[in-house]
């Protein structure tokens, strides 16, 4: 038997890497003007999540206060927010399938 | 020492800041800002200096903005800036203030949040909305909107909040408990005997005398009153006055007596300066007579409307007054209101005007 190559906490890492490779790998789209709301963020995200509501979590890690950009307290999508997965409109509940790219927009609004 | 103005502007279409030196004669203005968010109202901390934009974008939710270096770079947060889930999520953020970090923040629809780490993180003062009032609190044009936030000068638990439309309330005890201040005060859209409740009057705008704490304005949807015990009874300051409607109300930074209001002719009858020629009206008496201050504003075809928090005063001597247009004209005086000039006439519609003062 092979010695632990790394101490535990490590290993517990590496077991939330398989996890994490498990999920389905998508391409996050991201509108400019959001992007210009988080420095460092970009407008095309590799990402690996189970649903848009994870991916939403993800992107949030990584950018502190993006949810809040693109969810209200309901919790919902804002009303003036699209996701369009495929041609289709998502919710926080719709499953991702591996490769996916999911366009996140802002609707017609404003004066 | 020499100093400087900044006069902090809110618009509709981002934040802009106009700077002078002490002569307010001369104005740089520099924005916009906060990426073009309409931004309902813009102030400074006095202590840190640090300038907060409460806003809220029609895609992107509420949030607070906040610039340590007079506007060059910004950042935002709404973190904690939230209802429980299921309740009606925060459209926008209305107004706040800001003591050494300590911030208060209305938001839209009417509650009170308060950041004790200089606006980073939110939590919400539950006892506002826990008021037995608060399911009767209804929207006026602009929204349900907690718009007018009056710190006690030296006691931090006591704030007074002046929420369109539910009137003014009142906390001893930093916001756990309150109550409704607005004996006095018209709701003349209400039934004919019923205008006088407890609460559900329409405040436009609170404002407080400087050294005299229990010594309040307000202008109300339906008159311009003055309480001289914390807003626990009202007296009406109206007579002299061309109407009873208006928005605005900003003190004077020394004297308690002296007042500015800018009355518009009436709630249904286009809400613009009476006749189309524009006049701020003072009071050096509290209110028991005023003069129309005219010299420098327009006189012909002015039609238009200011807002709540759209009028201010510096802590110069003699004082800077100021008004910015729902047409994004912005207007300044430098000796208490007796001249105007024009500052700048195209901004974005002006939602509020605040000063900052410091050195040069």
């Amino acid at each position: 038997m092979n010695a632990p190559l790394k101490p535990e906490p490590a290993k517990s890492a590496a077991s939330v890497d398989e996890v994490a490779s498990a999920l389905p790998e998508v391409t996050v789209r991201l509108p400019a003007v959001l992007v210009d709301l988080f420095p460092g963020s970009q407008r095309r995200i590799p990402l690996s999540a189970a649903t848009v509501g994870a991916m939403i979590s993800e992107l949030d890690k990584r950018y502190p206060g993006m949810r809040d950009r693109l969810c209200d307290s309901t919790p919902a999508i804002r009303r003036h927010i699209n996701i369009f997965i495929d041609g289709e409109r998502a919710t926080l509940d719709t499953p991702l399938a591996p490769g996916a790219e999911i366009f996140v927009l802002t609707a017609i609004s404003g004066g | 020492m020499p100093e400087k103005v900044a006069l902090l502007i809110g618009t509709r279409k981002g934040a802009f800041i106009a700077e002078s030196d002490a002569a307010r004669e001369k104005w740089d203005i520099r924005g916009p800002f906060c990426e073009t968010w309409p931004i309902n109202h813009i102030a400074a901390d006095p202590v840190t200096g640090a300038i907060y934009g409460a806003g809220g974008n029609e895609w992107f939710g509420p949030a607070v903005w906040k610039s340590d270096d007079l506007g060059r770079t910004w950042t935002h947060s709404s973190a904690g800036l939230a209802y429980a889930e299921g309740e009606e999520p925060i459209k926008a953020a209305w107004s706040v203030s800001a003591k050494n970090g300590h911030l208060y923040c209305g938001v839209q629809p009417a509650g009170l949040f308060e950041s004790f780490d200089h606006g980073q993180t939110w939590s919400h003062v539950k006892g506002l909305r826990e008021h037995p009032s608060q399911p009767h609190w209804t929207p006026g044009a602009g929204g349900l909107i907690l718009h007018s936030l009056v710190r006690h000068p030296d006691d931090p638990d006591r704030l007074w909040v002046a929420i369109s439309a539910a009137g003014v309330f009142y906390t001893a005890d930093g916001g756990k408990t309150w109550e409704a201040r607005n004996r006095g005060t018209r709701a003349d859209f209400f039934p004919e005997g019923q205008n006088y409740p407890e609460f559900g009057q329409c405040v436009h705008c609170l404002v407080m005398a400087p050294g005299e704490p229990d010594l309040l304005y307000q202008q109300n949807h339906c008159g311009m009153y003055r309480s001289e015990n914390g807003g626990e009874t009202w007296i009406s300051i109206e007579a002299g006055l061309p109407s009873t409607f208006g928005f605005p109300a900003a003190v004077h930074p020394r004297d308690p007596d002296t007042l500015f209001l800018l009355p518009l002719n009436g709630d249904s009858a286009g809400r613009f300066v009476p006749d189309g020629e524009a006049a701020v009206w003072r009071t050096r008496d509290r209110g028991r007579t005023w003069t129309d201050l005219r010299n420098g504003l327009p006189q012909d075809n002015a039609y238009f409307g200011v807002l709540r928090q759209a009028m201010a005063t510096d802590r110069l001597e003699p004082a800077g007054v100021y008004f910015g247009t729902s047409g994004g004209a912005l207007f300044a005086s430098n000796d208490e209101g007796d001249s105007w000039s024009l500052v700048s006439e195209h901004l974005p519609g002006i939602s509020s005007v605040e000063t900052l003062v410091v050195k040069a």
